[in-house]
């Protein structure tokens, strides 16, 4: 497996939800200790679904990646989603050989989403 | 033949081959790597002599503690001090400052100034933060300004009756810059402030003498010179240690110890608690002597020739930006660039594919990372097994990187 997959480089030259929202209803930014990578997330909701998402960052190719195929996975889905989402199923939509120093380069959009999402979970 | 290509042989990590492609380590600013002297003298150490230090009266345990003083001799040599009293060894540069700043610290009042400069390691910025925030003291820095130079006017501006402790770096960790260390430490003296200087990246690369530097203390690491992990040096100017309480306690640091108080022991044991690292020692003290050998005028004009040709390599390539001083004679044995578009650390990945090792980030310096605007960089550092070739091979590799993402 190649250190920056196809899927990678791609989303990292052709981002398609980097930018930001006008009034967005969630938002969260945070940083990456171990290198200083900063990604913020917002969104805005529909009928408990995120109708809305965008990502802007100064981060790694992983990182950009990461956060691009994540907001397009959520797109459309209950806000709930985000907390079905593990690193692993990162990994499998980023399919490249990341080593464990780059993991967190991985995880920081999700966490990041999470967090903006948090307290606005459907409650069953 | 060049110091480098004199040296390699030297340093069995040499021969490793990385991603199919043979090492070239250029990070050495990060932790250097060691000479076959060094490890099989601590080797040696262990299957011989070893035993602890100071306290036991059998044949292993004197020739330990012998060889452990052997080593503070050594090392005072090397970088110039006056007394063996003035070297203290610590577990690096980080617990040397700490160990100041602790000490030092509690006689702070409300009021008084530290004044430390925007280019510190972390290592030299948070034990301060936290002296200050102990005793409601002050902390200033010294702006960086130009290509990365210390702005000694605002430097003369911040100095004053308040100001107790001038802590900056002799060489920058990042940018290279040699600071202008006496000029620094003779101003801060005609204020009445004391001085402490992080040598981490100084000690590696430059004749030291810390005599006529005249600075109060002056921290390093073993690590960073060839030298095991787990050693560091805190030199302290005598007449500011025989005035100084010591920051730990416990064994080897008293003379006489009673349940409701204790009295000290001599310099330099005052300031080392606890059972040192002595095979460490062993590992430093050959380490001084194998840069001892190499001759230390000869180490410094190794690598800025590697510098200059590092700068000159690295500026003919479109897209890179280069961070502190041009000037060569101006640097310690760093280069701190970043490729346009390109995050360090996928630079830094992409190097690691064809072998080449490089530090990537912000370095333990996040201040001077929003001084420069970037959130890190890539850094290439040199030592005296560093090869002309090798500078060659960083700068066409660096030249490929944009087209590989």
């Amino acid at each position: 497996m190649a250190l920056y997959s196809g899927v990678i480089r791609e989303r990292f030259r052709r981002p398609r939800f980097r930018g930001a929202i006008e009034r967005p209803d969630v938002a969260h930014e945070d940083v990456n200790p171990l290198c200083g990578d900063r990604v913020r997330i917002q969104g805005r909701l529909t009928d408990g679904r995120l109708a809305e998402a965008r990502w802007t960052g100064d981060c790694c190719a992983i990182c950009a990646a990461s956060a691009d195929l994540l907001l397009e996975a959520a797109l459309g889905q209950p806000v709930d989603f985000a907390r079905t989402q593990t690193p692993a199923s990162l990994l499998e939509r980023l399919d490249s050989d990341i080593r464990p120093s780059r993991m967190k380069c991985v995880t920081l959009p999700l966490s990041v989403l999470q967090e903006a999402l948090s307290g606005h979970e459907v409650t069953r | 033949m060049t110091l480098g290509e004199k040296t390699r042989r030297d340093f069995p990590i040499l021969s490793r081959v990385v991603n199919g492609h043979p090492l070239v380590y250029l990070d050495s600013a990060a932790s250097s790597q060691k000479p076959l002297a060094v490890i099989e003298a601590i080797s040696r150490y262990y299957e011989t002599s070893h035993a602890n230090v100071h306290r036991s009266i059998h044949t292993l345990g004197e020739e330990a503690t012998e060889r452990y003083e052997a080593a503070r001799d050594a090392v005072r040599a090397f970088v110039g001090a006056g007394s063996r009293e003035e070297i203290i060894f610590t577990r690096g540069t980080t617990e040397g400052i700490n160990l100041v700043a602790q000490a030092v610290g509690r006689t702070l009042k409300a009021g008084d100034e530290i004044i430390v400069s925007e280019l510190e390691h972390h290592s030299n910025l948070i034990p301060w933060q936290m002296a200050c925030r102990d005793r409601g003291a002050l902390l200033r820095a010294i702006p960086v300004v130009g290509e990365g130079y210390l702005d000694l006017e605002a430097f003369d501006r911040l100095l004053s009756a308040r100001t107790r402790m001038v802590a900056v770096a002799h060489v920058s960790n990042v940018l290279g810059t040699i600071n202008p260390v006496i000029h620094i430490v003779e101003r801060a003296h005609r204020a009445g402030a004391l001085v402490l200087l992080d040598g981490a990246q100084a000690v590696p690369h430059l004749p030291l003498d810390l005599h006529a530097i005249g600075a109060d203390f002056y921290a390093f690491s073993g690590h960073k010179m060839l030298g095991p992990t787990g050693i560091g040096v805190l030199y302290g100017r005598r007449e500011v240690l025989d005035r100084l309480e010591p920051a730990w306690g416990g064994g080897e640091m008293i003379k006489e110890v009673w349940i409701d108080r204790a009295q000290w022991n001599d310099l330099p044991w005052r300031f080392e608690p606890g059972t040192p690292p002595i095979a460490e020692a062993e590992g430093l003290h050959a380490a001084c002597e194998y840069l001892g050998k190499l001759g230390m005028s000869s180490v410094l004009a190794h690598e800025q020739a590697l510098v200059a040709r590092c700068l000159n390599g690295l500026a003919q390539i479109p897209g890179v930006t280069i961070y502190g001083p041009r000037n060569p004679e101006m640097k310690g044995a760093v280069v701190a660039f970043n490729v346009e578009g390109l995050h360090p650390h996928d630079g830094a990945a992409l190097l690691d594919q064809q072998g080449i090792a490089v530090r990537a980030g912000f370095h333990c310096a996040q201040p001077l990372m929003r001084c420069l605007g970037v959130a890190g960089t890539l850094r290439a550092s040199f030592s005296v097994h560093t090869t002309a070739g090798e500078i060659d091979r960083l700068a066409a590799a660096v030249a490929t990187l944009r087209s590989q993402l």
